[in-house]
């Protein structure tokens, strides 16, 4: 199964459309959380929103992720240990108020199950491709960093 | 010493998930959370926790209720510490704290990695710890950098 997600605040018609047809030609069951607003997608078994625990039982199934850039979902990834393909909003296209997920999208490129696709032809080869490698939990050493300075501010 | 009472609030989301990873800094602490979305603090296991509406910059009703929700969890718990990764319920949630003197951490969210969020330059009048998690963020924007969830 492949678990579309857009997160709970804006729509993002320009994959949910592409994740539509490409789930035409897939063997695969696409799920997609689509966003406020809804919509009428045939290839795709669509809800809006998702309660958190469904959230994450579907998160959890999934043999791909394909999201928005945002942080939510993609440390969801790293923590379900899941390849995350990613598609940024770009604010040119009303998607966003700005570019900060194109900035996210750029930032996280290199992190290992991170798969940036600018357009449903990327996603297509990624979801087509075998053994996309998977996301990890492997914090950078300025996690606990930033812990240590809000413990310590704590006191 | 007393054992610190600490105020920890996140919309739901990135912000929500940013904070849970943040969770190690507050052992030892009496903790309290707050988010936005009904059911996401249960399904992190993280309690006690509250709920207080979303909001935004555009709806002045809405950041009322906001507003009162949080301010009325500030004045119950008395926190001695509050801190926020986002958006603006944590600014709120931020100044709410102010009021009763607590002490108070803005993380700004990671997903703002070429500037300071809106909400992140709201918080600063009432941040005594005012972070980003990018280092040239933090550098451009005045604020304080110590590292970052990712």
């Amino acid at each position: 199964m492949i678990f579309v997600t857009v997160g709970t605040q804006l729509a993002f018609p320009r994959l949910i459309d592409a994740m539509d047809r490409i789930a035409a030609g897939l063997d695969e069951a696409v799920i997609a959380q689509t966003g406020p607003g809804g919509g009428a997608w045939a290839h795709l078994d669509h809800r809006p929103g998702m309660p958190p625990a469904e959230f994450a039982e579907t998160f959890a199934a999934a043999r791909i992720v394909v999201a928005h850039a945002g942080i939510g979902t993609i440390l969801s990834a790293r923590g379900a240990r899941k390849p995350l393909v990613i598609m940024p909003r770009r604010a040119a296209l009303g998607e966003h108020r700005n570019d900060h997920q194109m900035a996210t999208a750029r930032q996280v490129a290199s992190m290992k199950g991170l798969h940036v696709a600018e357009d449903e032809a990327a996603i297509a080869a990624l979801l087509a491709a075998e053994g996309l490698e998977a996301a990890e939990e492997t914090p950078g050493p300025g996690r606990a960093r930033l812990i240590a300075r809000i413990r310590e501010f704590i006191g | 010493m007393t054992e610190r009472r600490i105020l920890a609030v996140a919309s739901g989301g990135g912000h929500w998930q940013q904070l849970m990873l943040l969770r190690p800094a507050f052992e030892g602490g009496s903790v309290f959370y707050v988010t936005t979305l009904r059911g996401l603090a249960e399904s992190h296991g993280a309690a006690p926790a509250g709920f207080a509406p979303d909001c935004n910059r555009n709806e002045p009703v809405a950041v009322l209720r906001t507003v009162a929700a949080l301010l009325w969890r500030v004045l119950r718990f008395r926190p001695h510490v509050v801190i926020s990764t986002g958006a603006l319920p944590g600014v709120i949630a931020l100044a709410c704290g102010r009021l009763v003197g607590a002490r108070t951490i803005w993380v700004d969210s990671v997903a703002n990695a070429e500037e300071m969020s809106m909400s992140g330059r709201l918080a600063r009048r009432f941040a005594h710890l005012w972070l980003s998690q990018w280092e040239h963020v933090a550098k451009a924007e005045g604020a304080d950098y110590a590292g970052s969830v990712l």
